[in-house]
């Protein structure tokens, strides 16, 4: 589905990308973990051909996302883009057309013909739970509704592989759970998923498998419960010198006799992929 | 190909409906500043070669107003781009650059037939009739083509909206201005002459102006501009693919 090899890219003085390899199956959800900066939205530009890699490989579906030599007609980064649906992490809506119109334009650029496009408009509207707002203008619409209208639009011409940029960013707790449902409806559906995010409970609730990216490069690609487990099951937070230390259990009885062995104050919770992370790279992904 | 061009160019009209009754005053208001300052007031009384400072005006005007209304598209193609991130959504789509350069070069000759016609019918008011006929339109067309294939290519060269702002104050400030919009070339010395018709406007206000008024405008001036016009169209097309870094 998604084949990624040896992929570098160098911004200037900056190696933002170091050899990345991946590959994501068909009806796979693959989350893209990491910091700010870590290249996460770089790869996601190179993948959906918003940005040219300095070297590598990447295909959608068999389909080269790099075009060859100066390519003013059909190229193989076109057909790739047409496998391909893109959310953004910024808003990239037009503000000043309805919601109407501007899964109107999408259709046309992806090449729908008119019934095919107002049918697809009706029942994805629908999807999002948007139906009624199909004639107000994007700038009146929410921060939660444009997120909605971005994932309705990219879904328009039935991709095969959805790219869902930092997709919950800036949106409250409801609003995020609400289109992770939306986000794994769609997967349902058989739809390939590449997700990057920086929160981690949304990559331990939606993923398959997780890759942790920090400064360009992969440390590791694995499910969410492996990552985990690799740690243990239970985690007791302390406060070292103003630094929250974990120490990780591999049940809650053993956590429980170490905090009744101590004479200090614990906090006790679940490992989660931060604690994963953190272990790995020696920071938090936030 | 064509459903792509198709697409970008609907985007870009659909934008421009919405603003319709923005655009026409905001089309409106410089050239009728000109006719009142320079045509009515104070070339009441000038002839050029036995037509009225209005008449010579006009054609002069609407040569002007096509070369900054067809450039103008490099703003829209920058807020969408730098602002909205909207060029992202077109880049991420199966629209070649060909098609994308096809699909907003037709939309700055669009909006530049628009305020050419506004202009007519301002100089309608003001008594002018003109020739519009098919040699002026094709004026127009040509002159249109020639700036919005430019104002693609810069849009995509610059880095930021105030880049834009600085472009259109060097490059075609100066144009407007001294492409034989106002007054007659044969005004300037030799050496001057020979430098301003190197300018595309100015084959755009010699045809324009020759066809409007009657008489038969230079083959070569529409060569020129034909010619510069596909120059510019291919560096576009290059450049929307080095805007991908």
């Amino acid at each position: 589905m998604i084949k990624v090899e040896n992929l570098n890219k160098i911004y200037k003085s900056v190696h933002a990308l170091k050899d990345i390899n991946l590959h994501v199956k068909k009806g796979e959800l693959f989350a893209y973990l990491g910091p700010n900066g870590a290249g996460k939205s770089t790869t996601i530009r190179i993948l959906t051909a918003l940005t040219n890699p300095t070297s590598g490989t990447v295909s959608i579906n068999g389909f080269d996302i790099k075009n060859s030599g100066f390519a003013f007609f059909k190229s193989n980064s076109i057909k790739s883009r047409q496998q391909c649906g893109l959310v953004p992490q910024s808003i990239n809506l037009d503000q000043e057309l309805s919601v109407y119109e501007n899964l109107t334009i999408h259709g046309l650029l992806f090449r729908m013909g008119k019934s095919e496009r107002n049918k697809k408009i009706e029942e994805l509207l629908s999807y999002v739970d948007l139906s009624s707002r199909k004639e107000s203008l994007v700038k009146e619409l929410s921060g939660g509704m444009k997120r909605r209208l971005m994932i309705a639009r990219a879904l328009m011409h039935s991709p095969s592989v959805l790219f869902l940029d930092e997709p919950t960013v800036g949106l409250d707790a409801g609003m995020r759970r609400k289109i992770w449902g939306l986000i794994k409806k769609i997967q349902q559906q058989g739809t390939t998923i590449f997700l990057t995010t920086h929160y981690i409970e949304e990559a331990e609730f939606l993923a398959d498998r997780v890759a942790f990216l920090d400064t360009g490069t992969i440390l590791v690609v694995d499910t969410p419960s492996n990552l985990m487990s690799r740690l243990g099951t239970w985690a007791l937070d302390r406060l070292i010198e103003d630094k929250m230390e974990p120490i990780y259990f591999s049940n809650r009885e053993e956590a429980n006799s170490y905090i009744a062995s101590q004479n200090e104050s614990f906090t006790l919770r679940r490992v989660n992929l931060e604690d994963a992370f953190l272990s790995m790279t020696g920071k938090k992904v936030k | 190909m064509i459903h792509s061009l198709l697409a970008v160019y609907y985007r870009e009209m659909l934008i421009m409906r919405r603003r319709l009754t923005r655009l026409i005053p905001s089309w409106s208001v410089s050239p009728l500043l000109y006719l009142i300052a320079f045509g009515y007031a104070m070339g009441k009384h000038v002839e050029i070669d036995g037509h009225s400072y209005m008449e010579f005006l006009i054609p002069g005007l609407i040569a002007m107003n096509s070369m900054t209304q067809s450039f103008a598209i490099a703003s829209e193609i920058n807020i969408a781009r730098f602002y909205w991130h909207i060029f992202e959504e077109i880049q991420a789509a199966p629209v070649s650059d060909l098609s994308y350069v096809a699909g907003e070069v037709l939309a700055g000759i669009t909006r530049a037939i628009l305020s050419t016609t506004v202009i007519l019918i301002l100089g309608t008011i003001f008594g002018v009739n003109l020739s519009c006929n098919f040699m002026f339109w094709l004026g127009v067309l040509l002159n249109s083509f020639v700036f919005s294939s430019l104002a693609v290519g810069l849009a995509m060269l610059v880095k930021s909206h105030g880049d834009q702002v600085l472009l259109t104050s060097f490059v075609i400030t100066p144009m407007a201005f001294l492409g034989g919009t106002f007054f007659p070339l044969e005004n300037f010395p030799v050496w001057g002459q020979n430098l301003i018709h190197i300018l595309p406007i100015t084959h755009a206000a010699k045809a324009i102006r020759a066809a409007s008024l009657g008489n038969t405008p230079q083959i070569s001036s529409y060569v020129v501009m034909a010619a510069t016009g596909c120059l510019f169209f291919v560096l576009s097309v290059m450049c929307v693919k080095k805007a991908k870094d």
